[in-house]
């Protein structure tokens, strides 16, 4: 079946699948319960799967996730939701020593089947600690996975996959686009396509870009913009932990330049991770330098010019356009 | 004191005139059994004798530890020379189906569930990182970071809640162990805060050993520590740590209560940290031989000793008897540390991840060629 749902209606329609499917799987966090999370996307959940499955936690990350840990060792699947990005540092121990760490030090003995929601950047006018983007420091640390949705198909089907994983995920939601339509089948078998997997979603053959999140949207934007004049390819990444960068080594291999894009600060990104394993491995193929277009080396800022922060089409199209200055 | 500041006196600069504090005690230090109006146990003559078995092996077994650390054969040993009491009593009390959230400290405990007690000294001599089941052993692996533990084990019993496992003399309780410092850490508080609101069957087991490395408990509270449970809604009790029989007993009921469905409760087991906090500290800094001395004279062994003497529970061929067991137990772990192999230089890509991760077997497929490009290469 076929719907048209919104991203996060797509969420909420694959977290329900989950509870469904395995009565493991439980849902903590704060406010996800009576009101279906400050988002909306636990909206019904506690209702028809009751207090025990859904559950209000206290207002305390660290709680929320440290707690998931016992809960794993007793055997369920926990998902938390962490309200905002910038409410996940409380947690940040917990995630990175603990969760991260205990399937390795039991030598594969407690599995970490924890999913950690966190919807996450910015561009919904929000006050501080709310848009940020901190998917580096997750994708750094060993032991955690890290993947985004960017569109509702894909929502649906990464929130029950990153819950079937026994690995722990960071699932991040791109937040100003839970409200974007877009067509979900329902029946597809979830291994059809691989959690961990980048994806073109856009073929071209100038130049390459790479986003992930909420800067794919602004990626095939760019793309349709210059429909005619430059042919761009677009991959969505999906997975930046493991990264998943044979799909963007074949296309740069046939284009030649590439830009990555995301909303977080340049220095230490993604951006450089991609751009380094791009450069080993596509060194003769590169026509310029691998150009970063990303949100800027400052704290968020203030709502009224977070429009200047945040890459949009004209600062990709000029990325790009200065890929082709070499 | 500053205008309009309520707060009682506090004592400075390292004087401490504070009182004995009052605790649950059933043995005093000269062996003599004392009656509680709460709290009792029933133990027969040969279950006093194991009890005083136990102290002295965990004893023994913590010194060869150290002593394996100061000869290089292990990186680091956290001993708990002070606290037997404290383990073997809360140790002893867990039912089977118990499960158990340690510090790293806890090796009376575990030796107490009847783990074999070789399991923890892989971590201390850099072998691996726990690398245990905890399920298997109902005993969770050691966890470093101060307090983190305390939300685990809240976690799990609030998974054992779930599973229906709570509300009969069958069900299952959780213990979590920390110490005096841990109470100042954030994760501890939130496990106070979730395990009340939730009911979790839980007992909170704070071995007040009287120091966070140098720290005093003055840094870390101006209340006793067991009066911080009536804030957060549960029973908090305190009980002399160095009392093997009045730990059993406060232990026994506070599992009890929570198998029973009527949630946590905090243990202050008041006790003190004989040794160093660790094989790399030296507390010679930070305190004074009398104080030292003054806690020689609570010695968890020697109050079991004279109350067995006293008693004539038992004589010198089953102290001697206690004694050699003890010694060939040490023997035969200094064996098996000596023998442990270190890991294959591979071995360290393996378990990051559940299912698996290409970019780290790229890692590790480079690391063997390279190992390979050596002469002579096993690898």
């Amino acid at each position: 079946m076929t719907e048209n749902l919104t991203l996060g209606k797509a969420l909420n329609a694959g977290l329900r699948r989950a509870l469904e499917c395995d009565d493991k799987v439980l849902i903590m966090g704060e406010d996800v319960g009576k009101l279906g999370g400050v988002f909306r996307i636990t909206d019904g959940l506690q209702k028809d799967f009751g207090e025990e499955r859904v559950i209000d936690t206290p207002l305390a990350e660290s709680g929320i996730i440290g707690t998931a840990v016992g809960l794993a060792i007793r055997g369920y699947r926990p998902v938390c939701e962490i309200q905002f990005d910038g409410f996940v540092y409380p947690a940040y121990d917990q995630i990175v020593s603990q969760v991260a760490k205990m399937h390795y030090r039991s030598r594969g003995k407690v599995k970490m089947p924890i999913v950690i929601r966190i919807p996450f950047g910015g561009g919904i006018g929000a006050v501080e600690h709310h848009s940020e983007s901190p998917e580096a420091y997750f994708a750094h640390t060993a032991g955690l996975k890290v993947v985004s949705c960017a569109s509702p198909a894909d929502a649906y089907w990464m929130i029950q996959q990153a819950i079937a994983s026994d690995d722990p995920i960071v699932f991040l939601e791109p937040k100003r686009r839970y409200w974007e339509k877009g067509e979900v089948d329902t029946d597809r078998p979830a291994a059809s396509f691989p959690l961990h997997a980048a994806r073109v979603v856009r073929p071209g053959t100038d130049c390459t870009v790479v986003a992930y999140g909420p800067m794919v949207r602004t990626a095939l934007d760019a793309a349709t913009a210059v429909e005619g004049e430059r042919s761009l390819e677009v991959i969505d990444l999906r997975s930046l932990s493991p990264l998943d960068l044979e799909p963007v080594y074949e296309s740069v291999r046939r284009t030649g330049r590439l830009v990555v894009v995301h909303e977080a600060p340049s220095n230490l990104g993604l951006g450089a991770e991609v751009a380094a394993r791009v450069t080993e491995r596509c060194f003769y193929s590169l026509e310029a330098p691998v150009l970063r277009v990303t949100g800027f080396d400052t704290p968020y800022p203030a709502a009224r010019v977070e429009d200047e922060y945040l890459p949009d089409l004209d600062r990709v199209l000029d990325g790009v356009d200065r890929t082709f200055g070499w | 004191m500053a205008k309009g500041n309520a707060a009682p006196a506090r004592t400075r600069g390292g004087a401490k005139p504070t009182p004995a504090p009052e605790f649950v005690q059933l043995l005093t230090p000269e062996g003599e059994r004392v009656d509680h109006p709460t709290y009792s146990v029933d133990f027969t003559d040969a279950e006093y004798r194991d009890l005083y078995r136990d102290l002295v092996i965990v004893r023994r077994l913590d010194a060869e530890a150290t002593a394996l650390q100061r000869q290089g054969e292990l990186g680091l040993w956290a001993s708990l020379l002070g606290q037997e009491a404290a383990q073997v009593g809360s140790g002893r009390a867990l039912q089977p189906q118990d499960m158990v959230f340690p510090t790293y400290r806890e090796h009376g405990v575990l030796y107490c569930r009847g783990i074999d007690p070789i399991m923890p000294l892989g971590l201390f001599r850099g072998v691996d990182q726990g690398a245990w089941d905890p399920n298997e052993f109902k005993f969770n692996m050691y966890t470093i970071v101060i307090g983190a533990q305390t939300l685990h084990a809240t976690g799990y019993a609030m998974g054992v809640a779930k599973d229906g496992k709570v509300g009969g003399p069958d069900g299952e309780a959780v213990i979590a162990y920390f110490g005096d410092g841990a109470t100042s850490q954030g994760d501890v508080n939130e496990a106070f805060v979730w395990s009340s609101v939730f009911n979790a069957p839980i007992v909170f087991f704070c071995q007040n050993n009287q120091y966070a490395i140098s720290e005093p408990l003055e840094r870390q509270t101006r209340v006793p520590l067991f009066q911080r449970a009536a804030g957060f809604g549960f029973p908090g009790v305190r009980v002399d740590g160095n009392d093997v029989l009045a730990v059993y007993a406060v232990t026994r009921d506070a599992l009890d209560n929570a198998r029973q469905g009527q949630g946590p409760t905090l243990i202050e087991a008041y006790t003190y940290r004989m040794g160093a906090h660790t094989t790399s500290d030296d507390p010679t800094r930070y305190r004074i031989a009398s104080e030292v001395e003054a806690w020689q004279a609570k010695d968890p062994i020697k109050r079991v000793r004279a109350f067995l003497e006293k008693q004539k529970l038992a004589d010198d061929a089953f102290f001697d008897q206690v004694d050699e067991e003890a010694r060939a137990q040490c023997i035969h772990l200094r064996e098996r540390v000596l023998s442990m192999p270190n890991p294959a230089p591979l071995t360290l890509f393996d378990h990051v991840y559940a299912d698996g991760s290409p970019l780290l077997d790229a890692e590790r497929e480079q690391f063997a060629t390279y190992l390979a490009s050596f002469e002579g290469s096993e690898h």
